[in-house]
């Protein structure tokens, strides 16, 4: 199968590993990935700040760049969400709605195409190491996706995961809100982090590398000893 | 200048870093969730069970005038006196207009948001009349002058010390800060004020159009004391509280009671059809019913966001809600608190001055998940925001999000920005967390990951230009966390 795989914009300038170990996995189990020429951004952004045209302006080039491909990949539940959710919203009674609903079927998140797409659990990965996993609300509540990423875990080697109490609690991030709002923001990370602590888990795993970006802010500030990986860092550990 | 937005903003930045308020907060939903979640597998289906609610006050709301036409229909005919109210203005006349025939002086009231949201008591005691809240968290808030904090449990925000405090100051009547001795203080005072009132306000959780009955649900009885005692009741209900079936409370009411308390059901379930009927031994001699209007129908004519007519005010979406738990209930500023308040206060009141609500979301959907009546509520406060940046928009952010689509669209402009990220980043780092830091909004309490050295399409170009070298022989980049 030839992946198309969409690597959003702030994965691309700070998480680049998130993109590489994906490319690495799919590589792996034998299929053809490629990148193709997409906005580097979903419009997500624009769009949840209620500027919808501004958010159609990078989505059109996006719906244009992926219409022929076979399976994107979206390396962020939250874009991922933004794709196959909220483009058919974003696209209502415009001209561009049907092609936004021919695509919707075809986006995944990572997690969700590993396990309900492909069929694959088992990568071969080893990670000994005691984590606790963080839902990401889109991946968790648009997509779904509650327990692809806990069957992936499961098959890694030498991995004890240990359920946090506030595992499907936001952890604050909400893109602009954590600007526009940054004390609630803070006070909603500090509640993740606290729960994620509890735990006494070396790493808290999550597949949106954009909540990892606020819990491991918060930690680092906070010197606090607890690491962030994005789930595709594991399963691409041999 | 203070406007809505100001005081929200200042109140939440005051109240979601106090730890104190997050303790309480987290201590009373820590035990809610426990016992709902116990509760909610007594349902034999319980998703069934919301999909069945949902449908059911989807049908009432799409019918409301055959609904509203019946039930009015129905109580007349059992002599209720039927008032209709456009406004919250026109309600507070009516029932002003009640209180002055009545020739009233002492009016007891049980719990009603409606009248939260008109200020009736507020206007009630500004024109002289002693107001008594008999519901026992409605009445310790009164006494301390708060609005309520929360649609089912008003004071939530205080430890049971707080409440001996408030009772010694009021009432000079504290014992102890044991609750069932500060419940037999407001029982005292209480019980003398029913005898005393000349009039009785109520709300409704549920208006039934097929028997012409309100159904009040409530766990201390006030509310049938204040219907029962005072010769004169009123009810003052929002139109959308219809259901079309009797029938429908065996759905209901439990529902509500799972939802809003955790309990199995409320302790008092009482039906009110009417004044007290000849041969009757109780029951008020005159009952009014003011039906209010106050932009429901604005909703409802908003095909988008109908549904958020379906509220049962449980309050399951507040107690989820990880703004709520944060920023507590009195930061809002609105009587309807929480996502359902965010929702609907921008259509019930004013779209630009209360927008802010619907930004103050990270969107995250526990809410929407949680919702006994399946209102899409994360989503419309995506509709709200988009109805807000039409209507008036800000045109930095216009602008900013004009600017960067080319930037993201060619990859030309994307290659040179993500070089300009790297230099910029070098230089905000001089100034990090500080005032002249840009990104201070996230640097004051949070460190920012650096801009990558090689970033992922750079990593990709270089890839692709040398497919001869095998993809496997490379490393992985190691992150800065592992």
């Amino acid at each position: 199968m030839t992946i198309s795989l969409f690597i959003p914009c702030f994965v691309d300038l700070m998480y680049p590993q998130v993109g590489i170990a994906m490319v690495r996995i799919f590589e792996k189990l034998g299929h053809q990935v490629d990148c193709p020429k997409t906005p580097a951004c979903c419009g997500q952004p624009a769009f949840n700040t209620g500027y919808w045209d501004e958010s159609r302006a990078i989505a059109i080039p996006m719906l244009e760049a992926l219409k022929d491909a076979e399976a994107v990949v979206i390396a962020s539940g939250s874009c991922g969400a933004m794709l196959k959710v909220f483009y058919p919203e974003l696209f209502a009674g415009t001209k561009y709605e049907q092609a936004a609903r021919e695509l919707a079927p075809r986006c995944w998140e990572f997690s969700g195409f590993l396990v309900n797409k492909l069929g694959v659990t088992d990568l071969g990965a080893k990670f000994p190491h005691k984590v606790t996993f963080h839902d990401g609300c889109h991946g968790l509540r648009e997509l779904n996706n509650k327990r692809p990423p806990r069957d992936l875990l499961a098959k890694v080697w030498g991995l004890e995961l240990v359920e946090m109490d506030a595992a499907e609690t936001c952890c604050g991030f909400g893109g602009t809100f954590s600007a526009k709002f940054p004390a609630i923001s803070t006070a909603m990370g500090d509640m993740k982090c606290t729960s994620a602590l509890a735990t006494q888990a070396e790493y808290i795993v999550s597949c949106d590398s954009s909540c990892l970006m606020q819990v491991q802010g918060l930690l680092d500030r906070q010197q606090k000893p607890i690491k962030t990986i994005h789930l595709a860092e594991i399963l691409a550990q041999q | 200048m203070s406007t809505p937005a100001t005081h929200f903003n200042e109140d939440a930045r005051r109240v979601a870093p106090d730890l104190r308020h997050r303790g309480i907060i987290q201590t009373a939903m820590g035990k809610y969730e426990t016992v709902r979640d116990q509760r909610k597998v007594w349902f034999q289906d319980w998703q069934g069970a919301r999909d069945l609610a949902a449908q059911t006050k989807w049908d009432a709301i799409n019918h409301l005038d055959k609904h509203l036409e019946q039930f009015v229909r129905n109580l007349e005919a059992r002599g209720t006196k039927i008032h209709w109210a456009s406004t919250g203005a026109q309600a507070r006349e009516i029932i002003f207009g009640i209180l002055k025939a009545k020739n009233a002086k002492v009016v007891v009231k049980s719990k009603a948001m409606t009248t939260e949201e008109i200020h009736l008591n507020d206007a009630m005691e500004h024109a002289g009349y002693e107001v008594v809240e008999s519901d026992l968290g409605e009445f310790i808030v009164q006494l301390r002058q708060e609005a309520p904090y929360h649609l089912v449990f008003p004071a939530m925000h205080l430890t049971r010390g707080d409440i001996q405090e408030t009772f010694r100051d009021k009432l000079n009547d504290a014992p102890s800060d044991e609750p069932e001795e500060l419940t037999m203080v407001a029982r005292r005072v209480l019980r003398q004020k029913y005898l005393q009132a000349d009039v009785g306000i109520t709300g409704a959780n549920f208006a039934i159009a097929e028997t012409g009955m309100i159904s009040i649900t409530e766990n201390e009885g006030n509310a049938r004391l204040t219907a029962a005692l005072p010769k004169t009741m009123i009810t003052l209900v929002g139109i959308e509280k219809v259901l079309p079936r009797l029938e429908d409370l065996a759905l209901f009411l439990p529902m509500l009671a799972v939802m809003g308390t955790g309990q199995p059901i409320t302790a008092y379930n009482t039906m009110y059809g009417g004044p007290r009927q000849p041969g009757e031994a109780d029951g008020p001699e005159e009952y009014h019913v003011v039906l209010l209007d106050n932009q429901r129908t604005t909703l409802l004519a908003d095909a988008e966001q109908r549904d958020s007519l379906g509220c049962i005010r449980c309050g399951a979406c507040l107690n989820v809600c990880p703004i709520f738990r944060n920023v507590g209930g009195h930061t809002y500023g609105t009587v309807y608190g929480g996502p359902i308040g965010s929702v609907i206060t921008p259509h019930l009141r004013d779209l630009q001055d209360w927008k802010h609500l619907s930004y103050a979301s990270s969107l995250c959907g526990a809410c929407t998940e949680t919702c006994p009546v399946k209102i899409d509520l994360h989503h419309h406060l995506l509709q709200n925001r988009r109805n807000a940046s039409q209507g008036k928009p800000s045109w930095l952010q216009k602008l900013a999000f004009k600017i960067f689509a080319p930037v993201a669209n060619r990859p030309g402009l994307w290659s040179l920005t993500t070089k300009l990220s790297r230099l910029g980043m070098k230089l905000r780092a001089l100034v990090n967390g500080s005032v002249l830091d840009p990104a201070r909004p996230w640097t004051k309490t949070r460190d920012l990951p650096p801009i990558a050295k090689q970033s992922f399409r750079e990593w990709w170009k270089e890839k692709e230009s040398s497919k001869l070298q095998a993809p496997s022989s490379r490393e992985i980049p190691s992150t800065k966390h592992q």
